[in-house]
């Protein structure tokens, strides 16, 4: 038997050690947090000073006070436009079919493998698989439509296992309702299993997005260009038909390689730019997430299992 | 007991029409034989229960009849099921499982309401079939939720959410559900196990009321539940069908050992 002094002496040294990793924790988080902070303070310092109505309207200049990043935020917003347009059926569609439809046998877990894989393949590789098929086989150009078919490939298999898991998220239970009440296949996950894991496809779908938004190195190795001082042409218009799609072959740039392109130069003012344009992304990005956590609160409200 | 030795001569004495009788049923799950050569008749409109302990084949052999166990692979029947009048064998693999669950329907051991609303829940099977008239919509979403006995409860909230209801109505809304569509038999796997003893009676009472209607299968771990709503008991063990009486002789007169020993609670 312990004495009561020896278990004391016991819990004593366990609280010890408890607290000894509270605190050690509490100190990786503040590292964590007053590098970012540091980084994004340094970020606001520099660029704060050359935001303005301006900067956003107007073209790169080679007078560092006149550029702005029209060009280049126009650029990217088209580019997203084509990324979501072409990754999203795509990749739920096959989300859906590899967790409904597929047979569980080996071929399916070769498949499942590879695409879990493939989220993690640097984006540069894909550039260069976009450089050989899109530009040199399809001869799509350094166009947007390449760019933007170049990041969905990239953002696909983010797509496809957010997909997966959301759908898989949907109790049995639920699907056996409706498959005991008659439905087909294709009825259950029209009517249940689609609408009930939109949330979570939708934030993975901006978590893919969100990552497309900040790649350069697959569009400059595809061929974006980082001066451009026109826009695209406008996708709608005033005659029949009012849409247009002659934006899809344009050239363009993104906020990326402008940013890249200002802080490769020598002067002084042009980082100042640069500074501006980050936190610009910045606040693109943030806005994207915020859109998803709004998204999976709203559509998680109403569901609970 | 009172009420079930007065119920037992009227059965007896004149048998009821047959609404589905199983024909040696076998199943395997995989290498597995969950069930082995189950024999039982089902009387229309009557309540037929199943009891039995727990990996008895009980809920197994529940769902073979509307063919839930056709989603998912490597599962197989052997034997017949045949559902009256027709005769067709609904487990027989010429047998589209869709057109057996239309006529067929189930409520399940938990409450499993869509996330929907209370109206869409009980409108779902007649949508897959169809109905789009709001009029016709409406009254067989009305005369479902009376049958559940829950159309007081949420006539004014109709387009509330149904997770917005309590365990025992969610139950009920899920019964109206299966019932919405006319199906010819309703199977009950453990309706009541998930339920406090308050709902539990009221769905008790709505089985009996239901019954005048429909044919009922129910499943059930709760021998006293058994007693009280089914006109014909089953007892499973191992998979095999042990005995299968009017309710009243299981209970008080069995004619096997096993039977015996587990309605007397001795294992089980």
């Amino acid at each position: 038997m312990t004495s009561t002094t020896d278990i004391k002496a016991i819990i004593r040294r366990h609280r010890t050690r408890d607290a000894a990793f509270a605190v050690l924790g509490m100190v990786c988080l503040l590292v964590c947090i007053a590098t970012l902070m540091a980084l994004l303070v340094d970020l606001a310092i520099d660029g704060v000073g050359r935001l303005s109505p301006g900067f956003l309207t107007s073209f790169p200049s080679r007078f560092p006070g006149k550029a702005g990043i029209l060009s280049a935020w126009v650029g990217t917003i088209l580019v997203m436009l084509v990324t979501a347009l072409a990754a999203v059926p795509l990749g739920v569609a096959a989300g859906i079919y590899l967790e409904e439809y597929a047979r569980k046998n080996w071929l399916t877990t070769i498949i499942e493998i590879n695409i879990a894989n493939l989220a993690g393949v640097p984006s540069i590789v894909y550039g260069l698989m976009a450089l050989g098929l899109f530009v040199y086989q399809f001869h799509l150009g350094q166009s947007i439509l390449t760019a933007g078919l170049t990041l969905a490939l990239l953002i696909l298999p983010i797509v496809i296992i957010a997909t997966r898991e959301s759908i898989r998220a949907i109790p049995g239970s639920i699907r056996e309702a409706a498959y005991a009440l008659g439905a087909t296949k294709w009825q259950a996950i029209k009517h249940h299993v689609l609408p009930y894991s939109t949330g979570g496809i939708l934030t993975g779908v901006i978590i893919g997005l969100s990552r497309a938004i900040g790649e350069s190195a697959p569009l400059i190795t595809i061929g974006a260009l980082t001066f451009i001082a026109f826009l695209p042409p406008a996708p709608v218009q005033r005659t029949f038909p009012f849409v247009n799609f002659d934006w899809l072959a344009s050239p363009f740039t993104v906020m990326p390689i402008q940013l890249f392109n200002w802080v490769s130069r020598p002067q002084q003012a042009f980082h100042l730019n640069a500074a501006a344009a980050g936190l610009v992304l910045m606040a693109m990005t943030l806005a994207m997430n915020g859109i998803a956590i709004y998204v999976r609160y709203h559509s998680r409200k109403r569901i609970k299992w | 007991m009172v009420e079930l030795a007065e119920m037992t001569p009227t059965v007896t004495a004149a048998p009821p029409a047959l609404k589905a009788e199983s024909k040696n049923v076998s199943f395997f799950y995989g290498a597995f034989q969950a069930l082995k050569k189950v024999n039982v008749n089902i009387a229309d409109k009557k309540v037929t229960a199943l009891i039995g302990p727990s990996g008895c084949g009980k809920t197994t052999f529940l769902r073979c009849f509307n063919r839930m166990h056709d989603l998912y692979p490597g599962n197989r029947y052997q034997g017949e099921i045949l559902l009256h009048p027709e005769g067709v064998n609904i487990i027989g693999p010429e047998v589209d499982p869709i057109e057996v669950r239309m006529r067929i329907n189930m409520v399940f051991q938990k409450a499993n309401p869509f996330p929907k609303s209370i109206y869409e829940n009980v409108a779902y099977g007649l949508r897959i079939r169809e109905t789009n008239s709001r009029s016709v919509l409406d009254g067989k979403v009305e005369q479902a939720l009376r049958h559940a006995a829950l159309w007081d409860e949420v006539k004014d909230r109709l387009q509330n959410l149904a997770f917005a209801l309590s365990g025992g109505q969610q139950q009920r809304l899920c019964i109206a559900r299966a019932l919405a569509t006319d199906p010819e038999i309703v199977l009950f796997d453990e309706p009541t196990s998930a339920l406090d003893p308050i709902a539990t009676a009221r769905i008790e009472e709505l089985i009996g009321e239901l019954k005048k209607s429909v044919t009922i299968l129910i499943v059930t771990h709760n021998m006293q539940q058994a007693a009280r709503v089914s006109d014909y008991t089953g007892f499973m063990y191992l998979g095999e069908l042990v005995e299968f009486d009017v309710t009243g002789k299981i209970f008080t007169n069995p004619s096997n050992k096993l039977t015996e020993d587990y309605v007397t609670g001795r294992f089980g």
